[in-house]
């Protein structure tokens, strides 16, 4: 991508809303050193999230999108739910096609652009739901896997479909009460990351987003492994506080609740995949 | 044809040609080959640059082929997917990214597929679906039967549909031409009843395989190519399609209209190319006209020289090559004079018998007989239609069948 495109006609400027100008003077492309530290003077390239006050999942997709190492030439498959709602605010090229079909969509994506950019790096990225990618597109998701596409996939695990309005999913934790779960959930929380490592991630990681900085070194890592290596995994707790009846203020603490219980951080990686990360953290990348 | 002097090559270093050259102007030799390879040798001249593929008969050898076309350098990205669900999002990921694609399927596995299409449509995609229609389960069927097509005709892709081989190569090749015209850019399904076609031999006049359509050129799509190369621009900055608001239902409406309308627009490129959406064959003066479709129409024209030849009555065959766009004035005009028209057909619920009726309603007071029909793998010997044509005029019926 050409830096240019960002750059907004001076003739037109004046009619530009605000958050494009900032685009083009406080946005932090170009810079792989970029992360969650600029978010107080910079735009993360994300305006006005749609989603309610004080999700997690807000704060998870600021800290997402300020640690991108190459948003310039980053593209992010998204599906339906929550964090569909979220994409048009975006500054990057996203896709929302169908809901479960992301890491099909990405699959293609990235292959293509691989063909049709040889000499660039195309970072694709996937950004969906525990519904999404667990459940109704866990085909799509294990075989993208399996077929060793060089993608990153991340999951907003928020226990719950939440955006229509609060069924049990693959998720949530047993014994749960949600809807379409009336008695109860009957059967165990699906061990993803597990599965993503069996099913050939190259690196995986399982944690909540109520530490930036930790959110930003997992991000990274992440991309640049499916980047040079295949497939990565990243799994996120981004409760839900409407759907377990917690206040606005109250994410926060939902989640440094179970970073000590369900959701302690847990990080898996390859040979191959260490040995990206220890060049770029030489690189000083990560 | 070629105005410039300076010659094109694509990446698999064949000459670039237009349309027209390739179509209409470049000498071509005879071949004898089956549908499924005509399939590679359409694909082989038309710059492809993906193909995602699932094995389900009667496509499985044409997207073989496509991968051996992989191997050789004219296609850029091939693989096996998941599923035809799976299948026929990669290759819109791939068409997004900003790639002329082409995939197969057949029968159920575009049912499997099914919520893909028009969320192709809707995305605008110039995807290419050769489908080799086989019909659809229960019971478990993998005979020549061409059910889905009803199916789809309602997805907002545009449906064309050969009766050839012939017709086939021709087609995939003018499919991506006017799938891709930016008043156009909707995805195109190239429809050949399986095994009929897909399995059988016959003569087809190949151009050479050293030229090429021009490459598939995204920026000119009418919606950006999701590659990053083109502003992100926040063209959603109040999503309306997030909201219940009247311009959300607006916005879908419209959007739904313009679809259906980019079908509409390709009227006009799809008849320069394919030389018309209809072809007329038999007695001019035939008051007995059959209305057809693909292998349908390839036997309707044989019991037409028989009913001509040996029986005296006067029928001929008016032969619709595209279903979306249907070809509404062109079919009014062509049965003017009819006394009776028959729609034979390969598919137990009569979609095109519908689809006339529906053309033809209000303009011309001819009646319209949904027959013969025959579905699951059953077989229209021209003889059967000639002795259901015979017992309607009530005449006798000298072939047995």
């Amino acid at each position: 991508m050409s830096f240019r495109i960002f750059k907004i006609n001076e003739d037109l400027k004046e009619f530009m809303p605000p958050e494009i100008i900032d685009l083009e003077e406080k946005a932090t492309w170009g810079n792989p050193k970029r992360g969650v530290m600029d978010l107080p003077y910079s735009k993360e390239l994300l305006e006005e999230h749609s989603l309610c006050a004080g999700c997690p999942e807000s704060a998870a997709f600021r800290y997402i999108l300020a640690s991108l190492p190459n948003p310039e030439d980053t593209i992010i498959v998204n599906s339906t739910g929550c964090t569909s709602l979220v994409f048009p605010h975006i500054a990057l090229h996203t896709v929302h096609s169908l809901f479960g079909n992301q890491n099909a969509i990405a699959s293609g994506i990235k292959r293509t652009l691989e063909w049709r950019f040889p000499d660039k790096v195309k970072d694709v990225i996937v950004l969906a739901g525990d519904g999404a990618i667990v459940d109704i597109g866990l085909d799509c998701t294990l075989q993208s896997f399996f077929r060793q596409e060089k993608i990153t996939t991340i999951c907003f695990d928020n226990e719950v479909y939440a955006n229509t309005g609060g069924q049990e999913s693959g998720m949530t934790v047993k014994g749960h009460v949600f809807k379409m779960a009336p008695k109860g959930k009957q059967w165990d929380k699906v061990p993803m990351w597990q599965i993503a490592i069996d099913s050939g991630c190259h690196y995986v990681a399982r944690l909540t987003v109520s530490s930036p900085k930790r959110v930003e070194q997992v991000i990274k890592k992440a991309i640049y492994v499916a980047r040079e290596v295949g497939p990565t995994y990243v799994h996120l707790y981004t409760p839900c506080i409407l759907e377990i009846g917690l206040n606005s203020d109250d994410g926060l603490e939902e989640m440094r609740r179970t970073d000590k219980e369900r959701f302690k951080f847990f990080e898996y990686m390859t040979d191959a995949a260490k040995e990206v990360i220890q060049k770029k953290k030489e690189e000083g990348l990560i | 044809m070629q105005k410039t002097e300076q010659v094109q090559y694509n990446r698999a270093g064949q000459r670039v040609v237009s349309p027209e050259y390739m179509l209409f102007e470049a000498p071509r030799t005879k071949h004898f080959m089956t549908g499924s390879e005509v399939v590679k040798e359409a694909v082989k001249r038309s710059s492809v640059d993906a193909s995602v593929s699932y094995p389900i008969t009667p496509q499985s050898e044409a997207a073989h082929m496509i991968g051996e076309l992989w191997v050789e350098g004219y296609v850029g990205v091939y693989f096996r997917g998941e599923s035809e669900f799976g299948v026929m999002s990669e290759i819109a990921g791939c068409a997004m990214a900003g790639a002329r694609t082409i995939t197969t399927t057949s029968g159920p596995g575009t049912l499997r597929a099914m919520e893909n299409f028009p969320m192709w449509a809707g995305s605008r995609l110039p995807i290419q679906l050769v489908l080799m229609a086989r019909g659809i389960n229960s019971p478990l069927s993998i005979q020549p039967d061409n059910l889905e097509v009803s199916f789809l005709l309602d997805t907002g892709c545009m449906i064309w549909h050969a009766e050839t081989a012939q017709e086939l190569f021709d087609m995939i090749i003018a499919g991506f031409v006017v799938a891709e015209q930016p008043d156009v850019h909707v995805p195109i399904v190239t429809v050949v009843d399986g095994f009929f076609i897909s399995h059988t031999r016959e003569a087809v006049m190949l151009p050479p395989d050293d030229i090429a359509l021009p490459p598939y050129n995204p920026y000119k799509a009418p919606m950006p190519p999701i590659d990053m190369e083109m502003s992100p621009g926040r063209f959603l900055r109040d999503p309306y399609v997030m909201k219940s608001n009247y311009i959300s239902y607006a916005t879908h409406a419209s959007w739904q209209f313009e679809v259906r309308a980019a079908i509409e627009r390709s009227r006009p490129y799809a008849k320069h190319l394919l030389r018309g959406l209809i072809e007329e064959f038999g007695d001019p003066e035939g008051d007995l006209v059959f209305v057809a479709s693909g292998t349908a129409a390839a036997q309707a024209k044989e019991a037409t020289q028989i009913l001509i030849h040996e029986e005296g009555v006067k029928a001929r065959v008016v032969r619709l090559k595209t279903l979306r766009p249907f070809p509404t004035q062109e079919l009014i005009q062509a049965v003017q004079g009819a006394k009776y028209i028959f729609v034979p057909e390969f598919n137990v619920v009569g979609w095109l018998e519908r689809e006339v009726r529906r053309a033809l309603y209000g303009h011309v007071d001819i009646p319209v007989i949904g027959s013969p029909r025959v579905a699951g793998g059953m077989t229209m010997p021209p003889e059967f239609i000639v002795k259901e044509i015979l017992q309607f005029l009530g005449k006798e019926v000298k072939h047995v069948v």
